[in-house]
């Protein structure tokens, strides 16, 4: 049986640095991901990372962004935590390696970003997030003594008879051999659940396995119903162009050429935070002044061409490969599409969760620092500054202590399950059968706008899927890259994420941030400044609510 | 809408049969992507199918595979444009080259490419402590070497590499590449050392045979050999690193004999590698001395077999314009600084324009 004092599962921006974190306090680290670490969809963030580093600039009125971005909702003792520890870890990558873009005296340069006041988002031209990615991997690769499980799939956490974290199970895809972790604690760094919506701005492996998981052994989840439809997606296939390109200067027009944000942000413009975009444009789409396609437009010609290729290098391809646009020429079309979950598994400003042992970090954990609406360019930030707080004192907390004797019977357990999988007869329906239902639903119903029938409908079909996805038919039988039957397992741990958010979504009766009820249209802080938990309990979800925590900031009119 | 014949190389290591071909029909529009096409036969028609895939959008690098014989990622491939590539009316999915298959379309990465990337000492190496803000380094510094950090770690110059079909110890484009990623860096306090170590090794950086195929794949354009390029560039010129492997020689001797006669002299240019470029060297010097006796077979072979005659070892004619050819040295020759071409500054080749 591998043991570990710190386990971290998921091996994007807050697993891997979790995992050094971890290790530079002296503990024995593991690190699982179902993917190699560098496939993580931490790569996929474009813009940059979020700091309050120029001396001009200060961390409180980053942290005040942050808070008015997250419709108030978000924590501010957390906040407060993530902006004052920014400045620090942008330079610590910086010295890792991370090729940062400079200024003509050859110091850190920044762009602007939505919802900012002032510029303070650092990038590498438009792969930010791959970049940072890649330097932790160096990293990792230079600290060999943190030991690499590459393409391990978790399929269930260990708990020992008090409750406490004893580790997980897990099957190593290359020859299916299952296998129980022991560790005094478990990280989970397994990212969003983008899957469950289509289209998304999210990889395939983005499915909410480590939600679905702390889920299941009685953790709380937390503002689950707070979606981020990202205003600048691609038609059809959901993909991402940058919201650096509206940071360098790129407008959006409806398809009658008016520049439409003078209506719904007169300052900020195109720079207002994520989910006023995307609600002004879907208005502009749904109000019949977009295009035949049901987009609005992006032109980012507006930039000089250097300018393009030297800081949106990767959106020049994905426009020329994706929508066979040179968008050095011409306008893109865009639309708002599925990007991120602003809930996740509850957790305090080191990570930890309600279950003693079980930290979370990064998309799949809800701190809360992003509230109602994720700022652009704080994703990444929040990554790296949680999973160090939690890698830090995983290992501090794990000193000293005996390592845990989880049970085979477990591992057992999940052995019959994946057998009975592999095994069962080809009668139920196929995975992507499913997985399409569930996200043309989602996407229907669970949007940028959303009303208690819509939701309701959501719901009953969430509901039925789970049963239909407990006989999914599988045609591989095979042990090795048995991609078929992780599908599978994949499929109920996005289940359990959609019904959450879904469930949240009907309880929240107000609009705020990403949440916008046309039957509720206003926030509602004398009842609804507060965070909506969901734990599952023996008869399913419950409901319960905690406090969103003010420290300097009284909630206050947002406008942009 | 369009139909595709996908023609895929199967292969699964617990049935004990050899890999075997299977056609899929899958109907998409054509401006949708190969790993669309794959990922619809999976969905709706066979489950075992096996590749690894994640982001769809050329980003994770997880979907490299050979698509009518060519390396490509799947997922930025058109089904359109494969087809007019393909054979027989099918377009043919097989596992990359270079790297043992796991099944089907996955391959094992580990075994070839990141044992490789390891082999370059991936991490910045920096002299003392770091200081207490950022690093101050030139802004262009950063841009250049971004064009080896836009690399994804596909495989896709691995799998295509023809130096690596021959000599399967070569460190590799993507790896060198990487190199060149800390080499360029002005952070990094190991350049020299860095620059020998990759020289001397035998696979190391004089074993690329400039065939290109490494950038044709590329889907990042980080252009690998480009960068293998610099790399000799910074070890001879910048720190006249003469590595025991004739690399730089070979070189030298290449850009010597172009200069002189404008194509290639080829009885001169293994004298001439062997007396780091000059012909005089090499039949004065001992140890080149050392070095060409055990070629003699091999140019008696030459002669025997007719590639080379007395006559054409003697006489080499100078192109009727040599001059022109000259005069190009003579003007990368009077540059002041050495000029490298990057994506990230000048962007898509074509015409400048003023925007």
């Amino acid at each position: 049986m591998p043991q570990h004092d710190v386990l971290v599962i998921g091996a994007g921006l807050a697993g891997q640095r979790a995992a050094l974190a971890a290790a530079s306090e002296g503990a024995s680290v593991g690190i699982l991901s179902k993917v190699h670490p560098v496939r993580s969809h931490s790569n996929a963030a474009q813009g940059g990372i979020n700091a309050a580093l120029n001396p001009e600039d200060s961390w409180e009125s980053h942290a005040f962004d942050t808070v008015k971005g997250s419709d108030y909702l978000g924590d501010q003792d957390a906040i407060e935590i993530m902006c004052r520890e920014a400045p620090e870890e942008i330079l610590d990558l910086e010295h890792l390696g991370v090729t940062f873009h400079r200024n003509e005296e050859g110091r850190l340069g920044t762009r602007a970003f939505g919802g900012a006041s002032a510029a303070r988002t650092y990038y590498v031209a438009d792969i930010t997030g791959q970049a940072i990615l890649h330097v932790l991997y160096e990293q990792l690769m230079k600290h060999g003594e943190v030991h690499r499980y590459e393409e391990w799939f978790t399929t269930s956490l260990v708990q020992d008879d008090d409750g406490r974290i004893a580790g997980c199970i897990c099957r190593n895809i290359r020859d299916g051999r299952m296998e129980l972790f022991s560790a005094k604690a478990v990280i989970l760094a397994t990212g969003g659940n983008g899957q469950i919506f289509n289209p998304t701005t999210n990889a395939l492996i983005c499915t909410g396995d480590g939600i679905a998981m702390a889920y299941r052994v009685g953790a709380p989840l937390m503002d689950m119903e707070m979606i981020q439809y990202h205003p600048t997606t691609l038609q059809g296939n959901g993909l991402l162009i940058t919201e650096g390109a509206r940071g360098e200067g790129a407008h959006l027009y409806n398809a009658k050429g008016e520049r439409f944000m003078e209506k719904y942000a007169p300052n900020k413009m195109e720079l207002a935070s994520r989910d006023v975009v995307s609600r002004a444009e879907q208005t502009e789409i749904n109000e019949g002044r977009g295009f035949p396609d049901g987009t609005v437009a992006l032109d980012i010609t507006v930039v000089p061409r250097k300018r393009i290729h030297e800081a949106l290098r990767e959106i020049v391809n994905v426009g020329r490969d994706f929508a066979g646009v040179d968008i050095t020429r011409e306008p893109i079309h865009i639309k708002p599409g599925n990007h991120y979950v602003m809930g996740g598994v509850k957790t305090d400003s080191n990570g930890q969760t309600s279950i003693p042992g079980l930290y979370a970090a990064g998309e799949c954990a809800c701190v809360s620092v992003h509230g109602g609406n994720r700022l652009g360019a704080n994703s990444l930030l929040d990554t790296l500054v949680f999973g160090r707080r939690s890698g830090k004192h995983a290992a501090l907390a794990a000193k000293g202590m005996a390592f845990p004797e989880p049970s085979y019977a477990q591992l057992h357990d999940e052995e019959r399950m994946i057998a009975e999988i592999v095994g069962r007869e080809r009668t139920g329906r196929r995975v992507s059968e499913i997985k399409a239902e569930l996200g043309a639903v989602m996407d229907k119903h669970v949007a940028v706008f959303r009303e208690e029938a819509g939701l309701q409908t959501a719901l009953e079909t969430v509901r039925r899927l789970k049963e239909e996805a407990k006989t999914v038919a599988i045609d591989d039988k095979g042990t090795v890259f048995n991609q078929d039957a992780l599908g599978a397992l994949e499929l109920q741990f996005m289940l359990d994420n959609a019904e959450c958010i879904v469930l949240g979504a009907i309880e929240r009766k107000e609009s705020r941030g990403a949440q916008y009820r046309t039957d509720f249209p206003e926030r509602n802080d004398e009842e609804w400044l507060k965070h909506i938990d969901i734990t599952l309990s023996g008869d399913g979800p419950e409901i319960s609510y905690s406090d969103v925590t003010l420290t300097k900031w009284e909630p206050e009119e947002r406008k942009y | 809408m369009p139909t595709y014949s996908l023609k895929v190389r199967r292969f699964d290591p617990e049935s004990g049969d050899a890999a075997y071909w299977e056609s899929f029909e899958v109907e998409l529009p054509p401006e949708r992507s190969v790993l669309d096409g794959i990922l619809q036969a999976r969905n709706d028609q066979d489950g075992s199918i096996a590749i690894r895939c994640s982001c769809q959008a050329a980003i994770c690098g997880s979907c490299a595979v050979r698509i009518n014989g060519k390396t490509a990622l799947a997922c930025n491939t058109k089904l359109g444009e494969a087809l007019e590539r393909g054979k027989d009316g099918a377009i043919v999915v097989e596992p990359m080259g270079n790297m043992p298959v796991i099944k089907d379309l996955v391959v094992d990465m580990d075994a070839v490419h990141w044992k490789k990337v390891q082999r370059v000492v991936p991490w910045l190496l920096p002299d003392g402590p770091p200081p207490e803000r950022e690093y101050i380094v030139p802004a262009e510094s950063m841009i250049d070497i971004t064009q080896a950090m836009a690399c994804i770690h596909c495989g896709a110059c691995v799998g295509a590499c023809l130096a690596l079909e021959v000599d399967p110890d070569f460190i590799g484009p993507a790896a060198l590449a990487k190199a060149y990623r800390f080499v360029g860096d002005p952070r990094d306090g190991q350049t020299e050392e860095r620059l020998r170590d990759l020289a001397e090794d035998e696979h190391g950086l004089y074993d690329c045979t400039h065939c290109f195929a490494c950038v044709e794949v590329c889907p990042k354009d980080v252009a690998p050999m480009d960068q293998i390029m610099r790399l000799r560039r910074r070890a001879t010129s910048d720190y006249g690193i003469k590595d025991g492997n004739n690399g730089y020689g070979h070189e030298k001797a290449f850009v010597n004999i172009i200069e002189k006669w404008g194509t290639l002299h080829e009885a001169q240019l293994l004298p001439r590698s062997f007396g780091q470029g000059s012909l005089i060297r090499s039949q004065i010097d001992p140890d080149s001395l050392k070095q060409l006796i055990p070629t003699l077979p091999t140019v008696i072979n030459g002669l025997k077999s007719g590639k080379v005659s007395p006559k054409k070892a003697l006489i080499h004619p100078k192109l009727p314009d040599q001059d022109q050819v000259r005069r190009i040295f003579d003007e990368v020759h009077s540059r002041e600084e050495r000029i490298e071409l990057n994506m990230y500054i000048v962007g898509e080749s074509g015409p400048e324009e003023e925007s």
